[in-house]
């Protein structure tokens, strides 16, 4: 039997040189006469590692990495197909600490299979929770969802059963399931990864949504910045459609559901819901006022489903282990697990599914390693560019909803973005003005003028002109910003300046200190 | 405008008459077949989508993504996220630009580049990532940058 050998078609693990160790690989192989099967898997999520290649062995899979082009040839030599020591060996893959301590619900599959092999999905317990499902009546699957206490995942944490039940509880003619693939928040790609490396979870979860809702057809809005992720999702639901599992009839059942991507083109705020509906319907992506909500009025006017990827690809195991299996994971109120994106300025980069209730000093250090330039972590960004800036005093706060509600700062749609000593925090608190301007959707007036009217108050205060009074001032345009937006990009981008403010005032006095300095040592 | 490219929206258009809020379908349709969307193409494509050429207007404007000019023969976006500045991406973006003689969406002089600011790749493990056309970079420096800028100018 030949040897197994896979490389990730991953594109984290493709912006690493994938593609060319995979093609260095064939040739080598070739060159010696060796017969393998290159499979080209998702990324197990130690980005740190990749291009990491895994050889099929009788104990398992064996991991090599970071494998670069020039690694290949003495990694035949060293007999890597049948796991043969060399300095990139890694051991079993299962067996690194890294990834046997995680709990790995959602992304039970990713890393492991070929993403677009629906044999290989439905071989790793694929459709099982669909299968369930259809043996259900829509309420129970709605109960199920429920029970589990799994919330939004997009962000809001709002309870995905009861959002489903509200539009299940909806009369009409048509009605439809959104999954917003928008992951506009930087320092996140837990939705990259399963669209890209397992879409067949999100199609099955989305099928799952629709009939216990009673929708017949669905989208998956898209940010265009993710090509890759489009190739994969347009070939899964195409082989799913073929083989049964979309379209009329799913499964021989009654069921009918129509799957379709729309590519968002590049606007932050479209990964709000309302702006989101706004730009499927073919319009600029303004936010709407709410009520109606979606669930009762969303895409054209239709009761409508929205819910962010991981949300909806979490169904599938819920349906297939029960509410309860799900529910036990977890902490308080924040039930089952999170898969977390470590980012930033940390050694060991990736994708942790832990439930909740882990802490961010675990996460920083135990996973990541501490910071990638050896010096100390400084600050973390949770939650995207609308998240707070937490200081190390506060690392030991739980990953928990309500935790960190407590201390004023959000789990998002769980990245983490990791800044070593030498960040200027004053310097962050102007981009967040900065991106708030960006990306503003102009409908209101705090947001769209008060946003850069912040990058000039920050512009002063990095200057060192007339600091306290400009400290004053972002906090006067804090509070608009808090009390005046219609959605969560005005209404949030305090989060990230005022932490920034709070936490580490000594930045936004930097400027004035210096500038007396200069003065003191020379008098002009 | 050039010429062929009056057929090419005009088929476009036929493609996504009738779609439910086909508009953004179809200005990725004509983005991808011809680098960008000409504003002497507005009205045709509001004729076609029952939209009055102040939408489309509108619709165009309101996105980074839709551009109404032609860009260089490749793309490079840079990311300018948070993760990517924990990582120095800053520097990165300076060393673009000079490089490049352009600021953000600026194309280079020899019409090989359009440099683009990007908000986030997906890629923030791997950061600081930029994204030449199709194809995501990780961990990039200036040397990553000359290997891929060089290429282009033996090319
Ligand atoms: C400015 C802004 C951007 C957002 N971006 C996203 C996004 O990219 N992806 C996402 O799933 N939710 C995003 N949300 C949250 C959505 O509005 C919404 O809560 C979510 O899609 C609901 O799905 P869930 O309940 O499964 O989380 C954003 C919200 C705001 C205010
Ligand atoms: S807060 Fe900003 S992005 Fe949100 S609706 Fe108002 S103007 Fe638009
Ligand atoms: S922040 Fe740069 S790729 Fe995400």
């Amino acid at each position: 039997m030949s040897v197994r050998v896979y490389v990730p078609c991953d594109s984290g693990a493709l912006s690493m040189g994938a593609e060319r160790v995979a093609k260095a690989i064939r040739a080598e192989a070739e060159r010696r006469g060796l017969v393998i099967e290159l499979v080209r898997n998702g990324s197990r999520g130690l980005y740190w590692l990749e291009t990491l290649v895994e050889v099929g062995t009788a104990d398992g899979r064996v991991a090599y990495g970071p494998v670069k082009v020039a690694d290949v040839a003495s990694l035949f030599d060293a007999d890597f197909l049948h796991g043969g020591a060399h300095a990139l060996h890694l051991g079993i893959t299962d067996q690194l600490p890294w990834l046997k301590n995680q709990e790995r619900l959602t992304f039970a599959r990713v890393g492991i299979t070929d993403p677009v092999s629906l044999d290989d999905y439905l071989a790793h317990d694929g459709y099982r929770g669909l299968r369930n499902a259809l043996a259900m009546t829509p309420d129970a699957i709605v109960q199920q969802v429920t029970d589990s206490g799994l919330r939004g995942r997009g962000g809001a944490a709002f309870p995905t059963g009861i959002k489903w039940k509200t539009v299940a509880g909806c009369v009409a003619d048509q009605k439809y399931i959104v999954c917003n693939a928008d992951e506009g928040d930087s320092g996140t790609y837990s939705d990259r990864m399963i669209m890209e490396d397992d879409p067949y979870v999100l199609i099955e979860g989305m099928t799952i949504a629709a009939i216990a809702v009673g929708a017949t057809q669905g989208y998956i809005y898209l940010r265009s910045e993710y090509p890759h992720a489009l190739v994969s999702l347009n070939t899964a639901i195409e082989r799913a459609q073929a083989a049964g599992y979309l379209g009329e009839h799913i499964l021989g059942s009654a069921h009918t559901f129509h799957l379709e991507v729309r590519r968002a083109a590049g606007a932050y705020v479209c990964g709000e819901e309302t702006s989101l509906l706004e730009s499927l319907e073919g319009k600029r992506g303004l936010v709407r006022f709410k009520p109606p909500l979606p669930a009762i009025e969303g895409l054209f006017g239709k009761p409508t489903v929205v819910n962010n990827v991981i949300s909806l690809a979490t169904v599938p195991i819920v349906l297939d282990k029960g509410a309860e299996y799900y529910r036990d994971y977890g902490m308080g109120r924040s039930r089952g697990t999170l898969p977390i994106q470590l980012a930033g300025n940390i050694k060991q980069p990736g994708l942790v599914e832990k439930a909740f209730g882990v802490t961010l000093r675990e996460l920083l250090y135990d996973y990541g390693g501490g910071s990638a330039s050896g010096r100390p972590i400084r600050a973390v960004q949770v939650g995207g560019p609308l998240g707070a800036y937490l200081p190390e005093s506060q690392f030991d706060t739980p990953l928990d909803y309500e935790k960190f509600s407590e201390i004023w700062a959000v789990l998002g749609h769980g990245g983490i973005v990791a800044f070593d000593d030498t960040v200027d925090m004053a310097k962050m608190a102007r981009y967040a003005f900065e991106f708030c301007a960006v990306e503003s959707c102009g409908k209101c007036t705090p947001c769209r003028i008060g946003s850069t009217r912040g990058v000039e108050v920050m512009d002063n205060i990095m200057q060192g002109k007339q600091v306290s009074k400009n400290i004053a001032l972002v906090r006067d345009l804090s509070d608009t910003l808090l009390n005046g937006s219609l959605c969560a990009l005005g209404g949030m981008t305090p989060y990230p300046v005022l932490s920034a403010l709070n936490h580490f005032p000594e930045d936004f006095s930097k400027a004035s200190a210096i500038t007396s300095e200069t003065a003191l040592a020379d008098p002009a | 405008m050039v010429q062929g490219h009056n057929e090419l929206i005009a088929e476009k258009i036929e493609a996504h008459r009738g779609m439910a809020g086909g508009l953004l379908p179809l200005l990725h349709a004509v983005q991808d077949a011809i680098g960008y969307i000409p504003e002497e193409s507005y009205p045709a494509i509001a004729k076609g989508m029952n939209l009055s050429v102040a939408e489309v207007h509108g619709v165009v404007g309101f996105y980074h993504h839709f551009r109404t000019h032609a860009p260089g023969r490749h793309i490079l976006q840079v990311c300018r996220a948070e993760s990517c500045q924990a990582m120095g991406c800053s520097e990165l973006e300076h060393y673009v630009k000079a490089r490049l003689g352009v600021d953000y969406h600026g194309t280079s002089a020899d019409h090989a580049v359009t440099l683009e600011p990007v908000y986030c790749l997906g890629n923030c493990a791997l950061s600081p990532a930029v994204m030449f056309d199709e194809q995501v970079l990780g961990r990039v420096d200036k040397a990553t940058i000359d290997e891929l800028l060089n290429t282009l100018e033996a090319a």
